[in-house]
């Protein structure tokens, strides 16, 4: 598997770090609910199909990447950088 | 039919024209008392002792593909009880006595080997951890010897202990650890629960879950809507898509974990053998074959297969740990999926859906459990309690806080 950093150009996936789903991007308000920390902490979609994940360019340019990805292939759709995804807000 | 010694000398003796096979095929009846959805080891172990302990023979298990065709036929095939919190250290020490009856019980050989498992450690601090842990399974019942770097080498003369990454300071024995037959495990639970007329349904695809106010009421399938009073969800890997079908969003993320064997060899690895620092466990099976694992790919992933890194970091930790193998060909190599939870340990639940009931998030688990999985769900399914040794298995541990994280490493699913 291979992964295109918007930065660096196509690199091996030795190179990235999994985070988890792109959950983690949602993170509750200060005051959110019990329930809503279990959502973004713990409960997943974990589509068999196209997912949205967080990966890490650990051993490159150190950018947070959103990886559009098809987790029964392993068919790589798009890679972002997180801070164009959340550019305007969430 | 009664398998035995006798039987086989009768057959041999006749031409082998006695032989029956081991299941029914039957077509689905329209309504069950329960529907059990997954034909791994642990939906069959569930069917039999729903049928054995709780006299419910009306039961379907729906498989959409071939029974064991999933995880229990794609594991390392190791059985251990050596946990160490409470929640978990009951529950595998009870797995472990059901696997030690479970060929009289089955009357079925599972080839339970209990070659005894031994865990290495690279460091005075993980000496410290181990002993605790020992401690807390002795404390369960259950065994555990430590040993010094001598004591390791008395078994295991082979390994590289002067190696320069991680120094092997000693061992963390199991005697009562060992292997099974993966497969026979499955085929013994499948012919016991058949033998007890529950209904094993091959190729039926469940794709929908009724629910009506607030209840189950039976499941729509590739064969057909079939009713029934109780639904178990036991599909490992493919909890997720599942549970989704009743409206619910699990604490599951599904990874592959990449297994591997070599060509048959004569006898030279004994025990079971866990090298942590390495991420690599190996045994030999009677057939000869050295197999091995790993850690996870890493990434969420449904495909049965993995990539080339863990394939190489597994070859690199063998090779660290026991050069003696690097002649060894690999035969071949597999994945099966996972179902990892936040805090490694699995679910036996009741769900929000009255009747509906859960069983998942094995994680790498999931072998050793099949027998008192299965016991504690049947328990679920029948009395509407959690078992005792599986109480703190529960579906809101995750929003209540009560987490049951062996390995203390953290919320990330793919951390376990």
């Amino acid at each position: 598997m291979r992964i295109t950093c918007p930065l660096c150009g196509e690199r091996d996936r030795r190179e990235f770090y999994y985070y988890g789903a792109d959950d983690y991007l949602r993170r509750p308000g200060e005051g959110a609910a019990p329930e809503a920390w279990d959502s973004y902490l713990h409960l997943r979609d974990n589509p068999a199909g196209i997912t949205r994940d967080l990966w890490h360019h650990e051993m490159g340019c150190s950018a947070w990447l959103v990886v559009e990805r098809s987790t029964i292939t392993h068919e790589i759709r798009s890679v972002k950088l997180v801070s164009d995804v959340q550019e305007g807000g969430k | 039919m009664r398998y035995s010694g006798l039987r086989v000398i009768r057959e041999g003796l006749f031409g082998n024209k006695g032989w029956r096979p081991a299941w029914r095929e039957p077509e689905p009846k329209a309504e069950y008392d329960v529907v059990i959805i997954g034909g791994g080891g642990h939906g069959l172990s569930t069917a039999y002792y729903l049928a054995k302990n709780h006299g419910i023979t009306n039961v379907a298990v729906l498989e959409k593909g071939y029974l064991g065709g999933g995880n229990v036929g794609r594991n390392t095939t190791i059985v251990r009880a050596n946990y160490f919190l409470q929640g978990n250290s009951e529950f595998y020490s009870h797995s472990l006595k059901l696997w030690e009856g479970l060929e009289a019980e089955l009357n079925y050989n599972v080839m339970h080997s209990q070659r005894g498992l031994i865990n290495l450690f690279h460091s005075d601090g993980q000496r410290d951890a181990f002993v605790r842990r020992g401690n807390s399974m002795v404390n369960q019942g259950d065994d555990a010897i430590l040993l010094d770097r001598e004591g390791v080498r008395e078994h295991l003369p082979y390994l590289d202990f002067e190696q320069t990454r991680f120094p092997i300071y000693g061992g963390l024995y199991h005697p009562r650890g060992g292997t099974a037959r993966h497969d026979a495990v499955a085929w013994g639970y499948a012919r016991g629960a058949d033998s007890r007329g529950v209904d094993l349904i091959q190729n039926c695809e469940v794709t929908g879950i009724d629910i009506e106010h607030g209840r189950v009421r039976g499941v729509q399938t590739s064969r057909g809507p079939i009713r029934a009073k109780k639904v178990a969800m036991i599909v490992a890997g493919r909890s997720g898509q599942v549970a989704a079908m009743a409206g619910m969003r699990l604490p599951v993320e599904s990874h592959i974990l990449q297994a591997f064997v070599t060509e048959g060899l004569k006898p030279c690895i004994d025990h079971v053998i866990s090298f942590g620092m390495g991420h690599f466990y190996i045994s030999q099976s009677d057939k000869g074959g050295l197999v091995f694992g790993g850690d996870l790919d890493f990434y969420a992933s449904y495909a049965q297969r993995g990539n080339l890194p863990m394939v190489e970091h597994v070859m690199e930790a063998g090779m660290t740990l026991m050069p003696m193998i690097g002649r060894a060909k690999v035969l071949r190599s597999w994945g099966g999926i996972m179902d990892m939870t936040p805090d490694g340990s699995p679910i036996i639940d009741k769900t929000p859906v009255e009747g509906l009931f859960l069983d998942c998030g094995w994680n790498y688990g999931g072998f050793k459990a099949v027998p008192a999985s299965g016991w504690c769900m049947a328990h679920l399914v029948a009395t509407g309690e959690s078992h005792a040794v599986a109480r703190r298995f529960t579906l809101d541990r995750f929003a209540t806080g009560h987490l049951l994280d062996e390995e203390g490493t953290g919320s990330q699913h793919n951390l376990h």
